[in-house]
């Protein structure tokens, strides 16, 4: 029998989730067990406290944090451009994303433009990352569920966008490669071919996956009417992404608020209304359908041009031009040293991640360090809604439906 | 502004007096905080607005009084609309009613709150630390507390430093 006062589960004492565990707890009919932070399931550092009756989990209460980095208040002592480099740590299955989220928050607050070729190079690695992304997840969560081949096949293909991503960016995942009105530089020339071989090979990969998966019983045993969550529920719990669109909500930010010219791409937008774990699977592995179409349309339609915005007042100028202009030395100097100065505002902008809306509140007060800076991360409000989809279920469904979320860790704690 | 959002705005102005500023075609109202919660019901039962996207607040240490703006992003998916509320709050004890009986999902938003700028939030059904350690002291993102750095050790000052050391030593 549990004392309630003296009992502690690894530094925290009973007392303090008294309200969230039931009263069968502290009578000892319930046993409260602890599942992480090391866990293979877990994705990642995250703890569950799981008040358990026998395999049946009574209340499941998410313990975040281990991850926290500090990087909102890291950003807010250095400049604009600087700070840019931790935001790939956030998400680090989404890094070209997160600079992308990021830039487009800075881009907004000073009203800068960015060339047309940089938007679609823009795209065509947010695309990319998003495949690579759905890739981990969909390794590991069938990893999950016992089925080890699918994982080896799937960090196969993502290899191939690592490769692609350090071509451009000199990086397999921090690449750091957007920055705030363009990108670093022009992509190298074997960039389209390397590309067009991944969009040639890749389509008929995911049937591989498909064929191992979709129609496989102890896949369809261990997913279909597990963690079923409603439509009124999802919104209620603020769900994004491929969560939300499982459940009947068709609601995508690349259609909704297009950025980086996505209004220029013909896509779909996969939903499904059961809102189960199959279902999520099934939306996941159609995004990545439609992001190799995406990527293949705007690889054919890929203007040349400049890279980077000719406003001298944010974007540094080209290396040729610091030899011959004293202006482009003076800029280069000021913007590397000082660094920028946006006008005094705050904007809140979002863009789709893999695992749903990703929005940065920036605020500016006119000096060249961001005033403030907010990661709404969708691992963070994600993964919310855990514990009412475990309620009831079994352990093993628990590993389920935490890979079902797709939380990355690094996303949830910044 | 789109007529929708320029009802939803109307309605906020003239029950809640909230006053409207547009920043790159962002929307923000700034709403007292005793009507915060009847702000939030209105536009979410009455507007539409049924996702709560962004909660985070902003500490004016020591320039601006009163201290901290309380965001608020609110989405309407049918209309494909989106408005800020903006709550000032005193440094003084700073409180707030919670929202979580309108949108679940500030749960963990409010925490946050709590943990990083020690904005205390009244009726939340789980005030706890969510960020950072359960036994810290203080609330890093508020800009009077520092940033901090690491003392790095030497071979020569070794001993020295590692004393007076923070962290666990077993």
């Amino acid at each position: 029998m549990l004392e309630q006062s003296n009992v502690t589960i690894t530094g925290v004492s009973v007392d303090e989730v008294r309200h969230l565990i039931s009263d069968r707890a502290p009578k000892g009919e319930t046993v409260l067990l602890n599942m992480g932070p090391q866990h293979p399931s877990t994705h990642g550092v995250l703890r569950l406290l799981l008040e358990l009756d026998g395999e049946i989990v009574v209340n499941c209460i998410p313990d975040v944090g281990f991850l926290h980095t500090g990087v909102e208040k890291n950003m807010e002592a250095k400049t604009y451009v600087k700070a840019a480099v931790m935001t790939d740590r956030l998400d680090y299955l989404n890094t070209v994303g997160n600079n992308l989220a990021y830039c487009l928050a800075i881009e907004k607050l000073v009203d800068l433009d960015v060339p047309p070729r940089a938007q679609a190079i823009r795209v065509i690695l947010t695309e990319l990352q998003r495949i690579a992304s759905h890739l981990v997840w969909l390794g590991t969560h069938a990893l999950d569920l016992a089925a080890m081949s699918v994982f080896l096949y799937c960090f196969r293909e993502r290899e191939h966008i690592l490769d692609i991503l350090e071509m451009v960016g000199g990086q397999r995942m921090m690449t750091t490669y957007i920055r705030p009105g363009g990108l670093w530089r022009d992509t190298p020339v074997e960039f389209e071919a390397a590309v067009r071989r991944f969009l040639d090979l890749f389509p008929a990969r995911i049937d591989e996956y498909e064929a191992l998966l979709t129609k496989n019983p102890l896949f369809i045993e261990r997913t279909r009417n597990i963690g079923v969550l409603a439509k009124e529920d999802a919104l209620h719990w603020g769900a994004t992404g491929p969560i939300l669109r499982a459940s009947g909500v068709a609601h995508d930010l690349r259609k909704a608020r297009p950025y980086s010219g996505y209004e220029l791409y013909d896509f779909d937008i996969p939903s499904m209304t059961a809102g189960d774990t199959y279902a999520r699977y099934v939306v996941r592995v159609e995004e990545m359908r439609q992001s190799v179409r995406i990527v293949r349309q705007a690889l054919d339609k890929l203007p040349y041009g400049p890279v980077r915005s000719n406003n001298r007042k944010y974007v540094p100028p080209p290396r040729s031009e610091i030899g011959t202009s004293m202006e482009a030395l003076i800029h280069h100097f000021k913007l590397w040293t000082e660094g920028f100065t946006p006008p005094v505002g705050a904007v809140y902008h979002a863009v789709e991640s893999p695992r749903g809306e990703l929005g940065v509140y920036l605020e500016s007060d006119g000096s060249p360090k961001p005033y403030r800076v907010h990661w709404r991360t969708p691992s963070f409000v994600n993964m919310q809604v855990l514990p009412s989809l475990a309620k009831g279920r079994l352990v093993a469904d628990l590993v389920a439906l935490i890979g079902t979320i797709d939380i990355v860790l690094g996303d949830v704690d910044r | 502004m789109d007529d929708k959002l320029q009802k939803a705005v109307e309605a906020l102005t003239n029950r809640c007096a909230a006053q409207t500023s547009e920043f790159r075609s962002d929307i923000s109202l700034i709403v007292a905080s005793e009507h915060l919660v009847e702000a939030c019901q209105t536009l979410h039962e009455e507007f539409g607005y049924d996702v709560l996207a962004e909660l985070t607040a902003v500490d004016y240490w020591p320039q601006q009084k009163p201290r901290f703006h309380v965001v608020y992003g609110l989405r309407c998916l049918q209309d494909n609309l989106f408005l800020m509320l903006r709550v000032p709050l005193d440094g003084n004890a700073p409180s707030l009613p919670t929202i979580t009986t309108v949108y679940a999902n500030a749960n963990w938003f409010e925490r946050e709150l709590w943990d990083m700028f020690g904005i205390h939030i009244e009726g939340h059904p789980d005030l706890r630390r969510i960020l950072m350690p359960y036994e810290w002291e203080g609330h890093p993102l508020r800009k009077d507390y520092p940033l901090g750095y690491e003392e790095v050790q030497f071979s020569f000052n070794f001993d020295e430093i590692d004393i007076r050391k923070p962290y666990a030593k077993e």
